[in-house]
């Protein structure tokens, strides 16, 4: 039995027309100790997803069905007051922007003690100093003084840093992080995946890593999830979904990365733009852009198919070419 | 310049008015965006938009006049005054003192009506139909909101705009214009100028709009520097755009939701305002404010004269609400930060 | 810190320069000494007499300096006024000075009382619609609101002066005790009008501000760590929203020397309000500018502690 498994996970919006889902039929496995990587553009679901798995969904949204379940047990179903339990407790999260997530008017070492508290009784003194341990773990400097200072006195990695830390103060067994990286500088981006592959690895934390950034995924990821418009269009071992990817959509993602060996040729790009909810096609979301397009695409969304080990593909020229080399 | 009357001014501009409303209607139609905001409120508001509706339609009713057309025997009306569509549903409703809603006879006295049952709302001390005087007091109510904010926001933009684009040292002097004007108690301020100007309808609403104007300036010119150094503004001066171009194509038209919101949440509090200025004794005529300050001793008199003060009440509150209801709808349909499905 | 209270005391004293010169353009020029004679005397005062009462009043002197550097109505003006020599009242000669200092008195037992009473009543009232945002107890909340704001202050004290003193006959409608033992019967009503006025407002006011806050990223990580929605919305929300709060409370202290124009003369209260209505209706000039002057004063004063405070508790606010 997986850690955390997801199955058929719907979150939706209401607007004019009813509810507009932007989680649409989700589901994976995340394993102990590994590193799940969910990948997608802006809109595409994935941090809702994430959000939908701790019930966090902003509202007027909210799930609409499916099931999360962590160590067997159904999260959705939860009462609030267990639900409180389970987050910070034993599933943490970190968001994208350190700016703007920690208390501006309250000092971020009582920040971190709150997270302690909040899920192990403890003294004042004594979670102070685990926050101070922390610190240290996450390598903050001079942690002491740290500890009092406010949240604009600490640059953007810093403040990384101290949410990471306080994340990870109660061992949780799964860590949620919605594109750490995105709004630090390319050097500090380094230093934070390092930090992060470091205390993964330290812990054996299973970690679902949510980003649009295909180098962050290569960097830390054990599997990869592709998600487009709500869905799951392909979900592979990291090495086998990088060296050769089924789907179209994430072989045109592999593709439009500028390789430092081609200068001068120009970048090629996946024409068209994502369709918002109001424009799905009936089929296979990615049909309008599609260049492996035929038949079946628009009308009829592509059923999961395995075309290798620990790989699902939902596409039917993918189902297609399988099934002629199956024989 | 007899063809001058007031009541012909009066006329003429309830006309362009109108005018200013039907093209308004017509810029509403032709763009997107606010074509579904009208449409959003009005799926919110129906009831509230509906009331200020009839209170338009009431002061418009009072604001057509045309002299002639009185039969000679009509009581408490100079033969030649200019009467408005009100004024002449009600041409013959004089009794000669109090008399309590829908009564036969005179409140003290028992004298009979000249119209018994026929006032809803009773007399005043004066004889006058009192439901008459509330419907007459809704046009000086619009009046007032309504003029004063055509001065106070154009004069407010004007500033607010140049300051925050231009910057420099005229930016400077309205900034401590503003600084100044808002330190000065608005209430306080508001009865020097009247005291001041003159007690006419035409200087209080001045005085109304100068108390008023800073506000939104204060808003105009904070919004047009954050506008200001937006890429695309940055980009059409790079371009060589005219400096006025941008500030009609690209500034103005971002700052219109703010205009809309200003105009109709101002409204009820000058209307309020003038309340309280009537009450003071430095109103204007005929306002539900001086209704209810003409009326404020009746409450104590045995046996209780309640109409007046009820039905002035009610009108003020009536329109107060409705247009209180329809300014937050507005604000959250217009305001981007607060768009959500309600 | 020192620097800080120096600059936005500098800018205050600017900006109290500059209302003096609109007071002086609003009571000299646009109406002049003449015509205040006038008011004071009556219009048919023969010339003499006008000219004596102009006399006694000092007024009898250019406007501006440039027609006589060393007696003209624009240094008198700015010199009196920084000094505190108030003079004495147009409309019967009584010193200014001393009927400040003995309405202030009046004015502070009654503002205080409703500032603290109001605030102990809005704040947990808007906390408490906040917290339950969305449902129906928050659109009614609203709904109240905007009804109770859209009711004319006249009307709300009228009603309870004719409900409570004439019909229930709880309290005296009007008058004024200071003896410690009689001042809370005459200002129980007052009060109690006045927050039910203002309540409205404040609550609508205080439930936007709990709202933004409440919408913040900061509150999410603190759901995501676990934390109850009581706990987000008092620890958390309520600091953040102390700030805004705090400068609304601020801005207030000034109103409370005001008096509430309203409140003082309806109910007798013979305070710094009840004054200035006085002042209005007796055309009394030299009062009426006296007062606007106090009142920007205070103002100012009220935005400068504002920014003070600002530094003291909000720690983003760097007062280097």
């Amino acid at each position: 039995m997986a850690l955390l498994e997801v199955r058929d996970l719907r979150t939706a919006f209401p607007s004019k027309d009813g509810m507009t889902p932007v989680v649409d039929g989700v589901s994976f496995d995340l394993e102990r100790g590994k590193v799940l990587a969910l990948v997608g553009e802006s809109g595409s679901g994935k941090s809702m997803t994430a959000l939908s798995t701790l019930r966090l969904v902003p509202k007027p949204g909210r799930v609409t069905s499916g099931s999360v379940k962590l160590d067997g047990e159904e999260l959705l179903s939860l009462p609030v007051t267990e639900m409180r339990r389970i987050r910070g407790g034993r599933i943490g999260m970190i968001f994208q922007e350190p700016m703007t997530c920690l208390n501006p008017v309250v000092r971020v070492g009582a920040q971190v003690a709150e997270a302690i508290q909040l899920h192990e009784s403890m003294s004042k003194a004594d979670a102070r100093s685990r926050a101070r341990e922390l610190f240290v773990e996450v390598g903050i400097p001079d942690p002491e003084e740290r500890l009092d200072a406010y949240p604009h006195h600490l640059s953007g990695g810093l403040k990384q840093r101290v949410m990471i830390a306080m994340a990870l103060s109660t061992r949780p067994e799964i860590l949620i992080a919605d594109e750490p990286t995105t709004a630090l500088d390319v050097t500090v981006q380094a230093q934070i995946l390092d930090l992060l592959r470091d205390l993964q690895q330290k812990r054996n934390a299973a970690i679902l890593l949510i980003t649009h950034d295909l180098g962050i995924v290569n960097e830390l990821a054990d599997r990869v999830a592709v998600m487009y418009a709500g869905r799951l269009v392909e979900m592979a071992d990291r090495v086998s979904l990088l060296s050769d990817p089924l789907h179209p959509y994430t072989q045109g993602l592999l593709r439009s990365i500028p390789a430092l060996s081609a200068p001068g040729e120009p970048l090629p790009e996946i024409p068209g733009v994502v369709p918002s909810p109001d424009q799905w096609p009936a089929g296979c979301r990615f049909s309008t852009r599609c260049p492996k397009r035929f038949e079946p695409c628009a009308d009829q969304f592509p059923a999961e198919s395995n075309p290798g080990v620990g790989r699902r593909v939902w596409c039917h020229a993918v189902a297609e070419s399988a099934g002629e080399g199956a024989s | 310049m007899s063809w001058l009357e007031p009541h012909i001014l009066s006329n003429l501009v309830t006309l362009g008015l109108l005018a200013g409303l039907v093209f308004a209607a017509r810029v509403v139609r032709a763009q997107r965006l606010w074509r579904e905001a009208a449409v959003e409120l009005w799926r919110r508001r129906r009831f509230a938009i509906l009331v200020v509706g009839v209170y338009l339609l009431i002061g418009l009713a009072d604001s057509v006049s045309w002299t002639g057309g009185v039969p000679d025997d009509a009581v408490g009306v100079l033969p030649n005054a200019p009467l408005s569509v009100l004024d002449r549903a009600f041409l013959d409703s004089r009794e000669a003192s109090y008399s309590a809603p829908f009564a036969a006879v005179e409140f003290y006295g028992g004298d009979a009506l000249r119209h018994p049952g026929g006032h809803p709302l009773g007399t005043d001390i004066l004889g006058r139909d009192v439901f008459y005087l509330s419907l007459k007091g809704a046009r000086v109510a619009l009046l007032i909101g309504g003029l004063t904010s055509l001065i106070a926001i154009p004069l407010a933009l004007l500033f607010g705009v140049c300051a925050g684009y231009f910057g420099g040292r005229f930016d400077d002097f309205v900034f401590f214009l503003i600084s100044t004007m808002a330190s000065m108690p608005s209430l306080l301020l508001l009865i020097a100028l009247i005291m001041v100007m003159g007690r006419s309808t035409f200087s209080v609403c001045i005085a109304l709009a100068v108390t008023g104007w800073v506000g939104f300036c204060r808003l105009t010119r904070a919004e047009t520097l954050k506008l200001r150094e937006l890429d695309y503004i940055q980009a059409a001066r790079a371009l060589g755009v005219s400096e006025a171009k941008i500030i009609f194509r690209h500034i103005l038209p971002n700052l219109a939701h703010l205009i809309v919101i200003t105009f109709v949440l101002m409204f009820s509090g000058l209307v309020l305002s003038e309340a309280v200025l009537s009450w003071l004794g430095i109103g204007v005529d005929g306002s539900w404010g001086q209704m209810i300050d003409g009326a404020r001793d009746e409450l104590s008199r045995q046996p209780v004269v309640w109409w007046n003060i009820a039905a002035a009440g009610s009108a003020l509150f009536g329109l107060i609400l409705a247009v209180n209801s329809v300014g937050d709808a507005v604000r959250d349909v217009l305001d981007p930060r607060t768009a959500r499905e309600s | 810190m020192g620097a800080y209270v120096l600059r936005r005391l500098g800018y205050g004293v600017g900006v109290v320069l500059g209302v003096l010169f609109l007071l002086f353009l609003l009571f000299f020029t646009i109406t002049a000494p003449e015509d205040i004679a006038r008011k004071a005397l009556g219009d048919k005062a023969p010339p003499e007499a006008i000219q004596t009462w102009l006399e006694n009043h000092e007024y009898d002197r250019p406007l501006w300096p440039w027609q006589d550097w060393d007696e003209n109505l624009l240094f008198d003006h700015y010199r009196k006024m920084l000094t505190f020599d108030f003079g004495v009242s147009d409309a019967d000669d009584s010193p200014i000075i001393d009927r400040i200092k003995a309405g202030m008195g009046p004015s502070l037992s009654l503002t205080v009382p409703l500032l603290v009473l109001g605030l102990f009543v809005s704040i947990p009232l808007s906390l408490l619609v906040a917290f339950f945002r969305e449902t129906y107890i928050d659109r009614m909340g609203v709904f109240l609101c905007v009804l109770a704001m859209s009711v004319s202050t006249l009307l709300y004290i009228i009603g309870a002066q004719f409900l409570i003193g004439k019909v229930l006959r709880w309290y005296p409608i009007s008058g004024f005790d200071a003896s410690l033992a009689m001042l809370p019967r005459f200002l129980a009503l007052p009060v109690l009008v006045g927050l039910i006025s203002g309540v409205g407002g404040d609550v609508r006011f205080y439930r936007t501000v709990f709202l933004e806050e409440s919408s913040r990223d900061f509150v999410r990580t603190a759901r995501a760590k676990g934390a109850g929605e009581a706990r987000i919305m008092i620890f958390h929300v309520l600091r953040n929203a102390m700030i805004p709060i705090l400068t609304r409370v601020v801005l207030a202290i000034p109103f409370l020397f005001m008096g509430a124009l309203l409140l003082e003369a309806f109910f007798g209260i013979p305070g710094l309000g009840s004054m200035t209505v006085d002042a209005i209706q007796s055309n009394d000039f030299s009062t009426m500018r006296t007062m606007v002057y106090i009142g920007s004063l205070l103002f100012v004063f009220g935005q400068v502690a504002t920014d003070i405070s600002y530094g003291l508790v909000d720690p983003r606010v760097s007062v280097e």
